[in-house]
């Protein structure tokens, strides 16, 4: 049976993804190693506690000579504008999750509201990347 | 208002440590988490869940600290502290009573964690490509 094992992010800077994912959003470290034979490749993954069977996988776009510059700046750019990626999270109390994140320093770009499908709301990774939390009840 | 067991409390205090448990929290800041007082949160925990609150923090961070010695390339001292621990020096005598091993001794025996890593075929494409090998060309 196939089953998704890890979602990708691409991100500025890894560490400061570390911290962002650990420190505020309360995930923990899945995997961690560096390896200098292929370029200093960092494989990062970070879960919720409690969900081992996937994590989000945060990565440093590589550049040259894995990327070509252009491509790379392409990436960057989709970045910028928030369209690089996403990933969707639920919890049980998006209120009381949404006040804790933000008194952490997270960044909302919408505060819980209600949709047909049930509360939404939306935070920023410091790299841009949107990420939504909700409770669907549909 | 409606009847909540109490163990519905107790188990806040369950979620509480599996969250924080990389924070400095003790005892008291589980018990409350269950809005109990620590005496009486301790032998409560201890009667439905079998084991001290102390027991069930400490586990759960040398679990955590296990696999993180599997799945990064952290220091000791690193993981020490990620877990919410502030002595190595006490870490890993804890660890060694739980595993029959010190974190260094349990490490060396995993699998490299370089051998879970899922690196990107471009990457390898890139850096396994021999660099300096020079082909003669075949005659046709």
């Amino acid at each position: 049976m196939i089953r998704v094992a890890n979602a990708q992010l691409w991100v500025h800077d890894q560490e400061e993804a570390l911290e962002f994912w650990g420190k505020k959003v309360g995930f923990e470290v899945r995997a961690d190693i560096t390896m200098p034979e292929l370029g200093g490749f960092r494989w990062l993954t970070v879960g919720a506690p409690g969900q081992d069977d996937f994590s989000i996988a945060l990565l440093a776009i590589p550049g040259p000579p894995v990327m070509d510059e252009n491509t790379k700046k392409q990436v960057e750019n989709l970045m910028a504008k928030g369209f690089a990626g996403s990933v969707f999270l639920n919890t049980d109390d998006v209120q009381a999750a949404y006040e804790e994140l933000k008194g952490r320093g997270v960044e909302f770009t919408e505060a819980p509201s209600e949709r047909p499908y049930g509360i939404d709301s939306e935070f920023r990774d410091p790299s841009g990347n949107t990420i939504r939390l909700g409770k669907p009840t549909v | 208002m409606a009847f909540v067991p109490p163990a519905r409390h107790l188990l806040r205090a369950k979620d509480f440590v599996d969250a924080r448990y990389s924070e400095q929290i003790e005892v008291a800041d589980m018990a409350g988490a269950a809005g109990l007082s620590k005496a009486h949160f301790s032998r409560e925990f201890r009667r439905t869940f079998g084991e001290s609150p102390h027991h069930y923090l400490l586990t759960r961070r040398l679990e955590r600290a296990a696999a993180l010695l599997r799945m990064t390339d952290w220091t000791v001292g690193e993981i020490c502290v990620s877990v919410g621990l502030s002595s190595v020096g006490s870490f890993t005598p804890s660890f060694k009573h739980a595993f029959q091993e010190t974190p260094t001794e349990y490490r060396t025996k995993q699998p490299s964690a370089a051998l879970a890593a899922r690196v990107p075929s471009c990457v390898l494409r890139t850096y396994l490509r021999p660099q300096t090998a020079r082909f003669k060309k075949t005659p046709s």
